[in-house]
């Protein structure tokens, strides 16, 4: 028996942790594009931006049971054939499977804008964080597009190193989809106090510079300019390698509850972390693919134990999805924390603090609290994140 | 069990708290305490916590 696993991140790691963890003693091998074992990628917008962490300091600790995972680094799938089980790497080299795990990821989304194929930044891995900081250390202005929380904390980090900084983003605040108009605002302003110049409604028209990005004109016929140019519009599922199959692949791989694609139901094909997308039972029945980073090892425990009970019985292992997104970001000396999926709701309630401050907020849909999100607040947040397991 | 947190690392999250409550808790502080020896029984839901923190900051003997 072989479990093929496709991306060496997080969720691969928990997935073949748990696989041994549940007794499965096969074969178990591990294809990752990039040269490193599996390593911790926030930091890369935070400390090891600031800092310039080594690799070492972000790997993760790998587990004793799992010494004897075959690991094939700097390779990656470009093709599935279902018929003959087995996936195509980029090396010529042909990889077979008995069930097969994509924990490939996502990527930085690109903006198809004129201008866009002249060199700019963007931020997912080690070798990126490495590029970014190296040209921002001699870099005096930034131009940021995308106000997420990737674009946010760059934003942050850069204005910790003394560079000025201009966020550029098409939505109406920062952090808008996943936290809403009245929490993005207040963020907004914090990194206001700190510098940050917004330009937000924005629709670019193109990048400017020469063969680097050095800044962005506007439809308006503004032109935003700095040194270097750091796109952080979203992402993109790393799912082009799975196609040709039955699977549904219209945004990650869709999965059920033991993370198996729910098509064509005789094959052993899962999907674990950012590039799965599954019902969160505890809210509703909309399969999504959310990014945060509790949840590769969430699906990647559930997969390692549903793969381990499906070889050994032969039946699939049904039990809902218990899972609560949560996140956290660290922007400036703020700590915003959140659990649930405050994405989702259609208004806020502060219950403790100001948004200005301090706070905790609830997040309501049809008047049921879908999420919450705290600022600096992370010792009083438990009480309301028990409060989801009991929601349905 | 011998149970360590790196507090140069640690920021504090307490996502170590919803994984095993007996042993890390945040104090009224924001601070995360935690108990430095705990019983084998207990590993388990340790290793769960070793696993959640965003800082990899925990570590089990
Ligand atoms: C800069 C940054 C900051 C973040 N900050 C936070 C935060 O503060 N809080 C939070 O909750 N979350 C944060 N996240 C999100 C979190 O890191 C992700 O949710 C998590 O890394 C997802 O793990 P994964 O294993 O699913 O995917 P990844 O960690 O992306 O691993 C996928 C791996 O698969 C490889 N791969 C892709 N395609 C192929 C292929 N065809 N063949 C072989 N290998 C392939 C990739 O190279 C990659 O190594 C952040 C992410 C980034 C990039
Ligand atoms: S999860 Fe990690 S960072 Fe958070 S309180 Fe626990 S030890 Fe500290």
């Amino acid at each position: 028996m072989k479990v093929l696993i496709v991306g060496a991140g997080l969720a691969g790691l928990r997935t073949a942790e748990s696989l041994r963890g549940a007794g499965f003693a096969g074969e178990i091998t591990i294809v990752g594009e990039e040269p490193h074992f599996p390593y911790n990628r926030p930091p890369l917008s935070k400390d090891a931006l600031a800092n310039g962490l080594t690799i070492a300091d972000l790997e993760f600790k790998r587990r004793e049971s799992i010494a004897d995972v075959r690991w094939i680094f700097n390779d990656s799938a470009l093709s599935t054939n279902y018929a003959e089980r087995s996936v195509l790497l980029e090396s010529g080299r042909l990889e077979s499977f008995d069930i097969l795990v994509a924990a490939t990821g996502i990527r930085p989304r690109v903006l198809n804008v004129p201008g866009a194929e002249k060199s700019k930044f963007s931020l997912r891995n080690f070798t990126e964080a490495q590029e970014l900081r190296t040209s921002m250390l001699g870099a005096e202005k930034l131009v940021i597009v995308g106000a997420g929380f990737i674009g946010c904390e760059i934003a942050a980090t850069a204005r910790k190193l003394g560079i000025n900084v201009a966020v550029v983003a098409a939505d109406p605040e920062p952090m808008f989809r996943p936290l809403g108009a009245e929490f993005g605002r207040a963020m907004r302003e914090r990194h206001e106090a700190e510098g940050v110049k917004f330009h937000m409604d924005a629709k670019i028209a193109g990048y400017l510079g020469g063969d680097s990005a050095t800044g962005v004109s506007l439809e308006s016929g503004e032109e935003i300019l700095g040194d270097l140019v750091v796109e952080a519009i979203g992402s993109l599922p790393n799912t082009e390698w799975l196609a040709g199959g039955e699977l549904d692949l219209q945004d990650g791989v869709l999965v059920d509850s033991s993370m198996r694609a729910t098509a064509p139901s005789d094959l052993s094909v899962y999907a674990v972390g950012d590039v799965a997308r599954y019902a969160f039972d505890l809210f509703d029945s909309t399969p999504r693919r959310i990014e945060h980073w509790n949840l590769p090892t969430e699906t990647g425990r559930r997969a390692g134990k549903s793969i381990a009970h499906f070889l050994t019985t032969g039946e699939v292992l049904v039990e809902p999805v218990n899972f609560v997104p949560s996140f956290w970001s660290d922007q400036y000396e703020d700590n915003v924390q959140s659990f649930g999926i405050p994405g989702i709701a259609d208004s806020i309630n502060v219950v403790d603090g100001e948004l200005a401050g301090d706070c905790v907020v609830e997040y309501l849909r049809d008047g049921k609290v879908v999420g919450v999100v705290g600022v600096n607040t992370s010792a009083k947040l438990a009480p309301y994140r028990k409060r989801f397991q009991e929601i349905n | 069990m011998k149970v360590h947190v790196d507090m140069e690392k640690c920021q504090h999250y307490g996502q170590c708290v919803f994984e095993a409550d007996d042993v890390f808790s945040l104090g009224d502080d924001g601070k995360l305490v935690y108990k430095a020896d705990v019983d084998d029984s207990r590993r388990s839901d340790v290793e769960s916590a070793v696993d959640v923190c965003p800082m990899q900051a925990i570590t089990v003997e």
